[in-house]
């Protein structure tokens, strides 16, 4: 299958990849680059496990075109920590907003995404924001807790 | 059969590409096919997509807003001049499927979804095709209809507010059981040229021709809204799926279709 090289902005670092016709983003940043963080739940666009942030908006990285991202910005969870964990991650801990953890690397670049465009965001606001991810252990209310708390501590910090 | 991606800096290029290669699939955002892709749909090995900026131009023209085939409903929710399209491109998919999910991609989105379409349809919306051909977005959405691929899409900027509601279970994001669509023109008081569109009560988003005509030459009153829902469902052929029973469609169409058009007086 031919292969095509791509350049990207990862997390503020220059990457490139070699991509097949078709490969979609998150398995070029999983099994390309090694960026373990998005996850890959159901493929369809349903789960939001795979949110990474493109350009600043989230986007379901098992729908997106890999090639399509050449010349971009791609932040993933593996982005937010700077030597500490960012304050939303914090907060995540703090209201023990993961159980299996399986969701929170995409809920994190979803509530990452609504905090750089709202830093003081209402509890509707939150919820919209994580409507389209899915977790099957919290219900929900810790993980708004969380994001509704990381946004009382001064939201997101850009790493680097 | 091995995957074929091909990407032109044109939207001419595409489609002229489109239109020799009778088995290709053209991607847009990509919420689509991708997703075939995922699950290894067998139905295309060969993929066309461009990278034409025009695709992605929001601008309004003589009472036309003009929509690139690419405009996504991210960019439309931030756009001032596509405002009385909010209420519908607020609610199509998640945060992270707005901001992939084309204007034009819609048009091809297979029930459940394909609620911009029905909105489209409502408001009298015109395709732009690649061989340059106008279509009236209501005629694109008919069965049979030739494979077309739409570079733009041309939307009268209604004087009336367009009326819309979404019907899933799941809040904030859903897919749809059935949605709803109406603009209702009014001259002398009275409404004229009503249009009511049904999303997820047929095969293909559907105009109400019943609940139509029971709008015509009236005023929005409880007497006409009843008529209106007592007419909602006439010809339109709501199927079971996972989401809902044909019968339930039928129950509940003409209970929204009345909110919907209380919510207007």
């Amino acid at each position: 299958m031919a292969r095509r090289p791509i350049e990207f902005r990862h997390n503020g670092e220059e990457k490139a990849a070699f991509v097949a016709d078709g490969q979609n983003l998150l398995d070029v940043l999983r099994r390309g680059i090694g960026d373990l963080t998005p996850k890959y739940g159901c493929g369809q666009g349903t789960c939001g496990a795979c949110t990474v942030l493109i350009d600043g908006l989230p986007h379901l990285s098992c729908l997106t075109l890999a090639e399509s991202v050449a010349g971009r910005s791609v932040d993933t969870v593996a982005g937010l920590a700077n030597g500490s964990l960012s304050p939303l991650q914090e907060a995540f801990m703090d209201n023990f907003a993961a159980q299996c953890g399986y969701c929170t690397d995409g809920m994190l670049m979803a509530a990452e995404a609504l905090l750089r465009a709202n830093p003081r965001p209402s509890r509707t606001e939150v919820v919209e924001a994580i409507s389209g991810n899915l977790c099957r252990c919290t219900g929900y209310e810790a993980i708004i807790n969380a994001v509704l708390a990381a946004a009382e501590r001064g939201g997101v910090r850009r790493a680097g | 059969m091995p995957l074929t991606v091909e990407t032109f800096a044109t939207f001419a290029e595409a489609g002229r590409a489109f239109a020799s290669a009778r088995d290709a699939r053209f991607m847009g955002g990509g919420t689509l096919v991708m997703r075939a892709l995922n699950e290894a749909d067998p139905a295309f090995a060969h993929i066309i997509r461009t990278t034409d900026p025009a695709l992605r131009a929001i601008r309004v023209a003589g009472g036309v807003l003009e929509l690139g085939a690419h405009v996504t409903m991210a960019m439309l929710l931030a756009n001032r001049d596509a405002a009385f399209l909010a209420p519908v491109a607020r609610v199509i998919g998640g945060p992270q499927v707005r901001s992939a999910a084309t204007v034009a991609g819609n048009l091809f989105a297979a029930r459940p979804y394909g609620d911009f379409a029905g909105a489209l349809m409502a408001l009298g919306a015109t395709a732009e095709t690649a061989d340059g051909r106008r279509m009236p977005v209501e005629e694109l959405m008919r069965p049979g209809v030739a494979r077309t691929l739409v570079g733009a899409i041309h939307v009268p900027v209604p004087q009336e507010r367009l009326l819309f509601a979404k019907v899933s279970r799941v809040k904030p994001k859903g897919v749809s059981v059935l949605s709803i669509a109406a603009l209702l023109p009014k001259r002398g008081g009275r409404i004229e040229g009503a249009r009511v569109v049904f999303c997820g009560m047929g095969p293909h988003p559907m105009r109400a021709a019943g609940a139509e005509r029971a709008l015509n030459g009236a005023t929005l009153d409880a007497a006409t809204i009843a008529r209106a829902a007592a007419a909602a469902t006439e010809g339109l052929e709501p199927a079971d799926d996972a989401l809902a029973s044909a019968w339930y469609r039928r129950e509940v169409a003409s209970v929204h279709l009345a909110r919907v058009l209380k919510e207007a007086r």
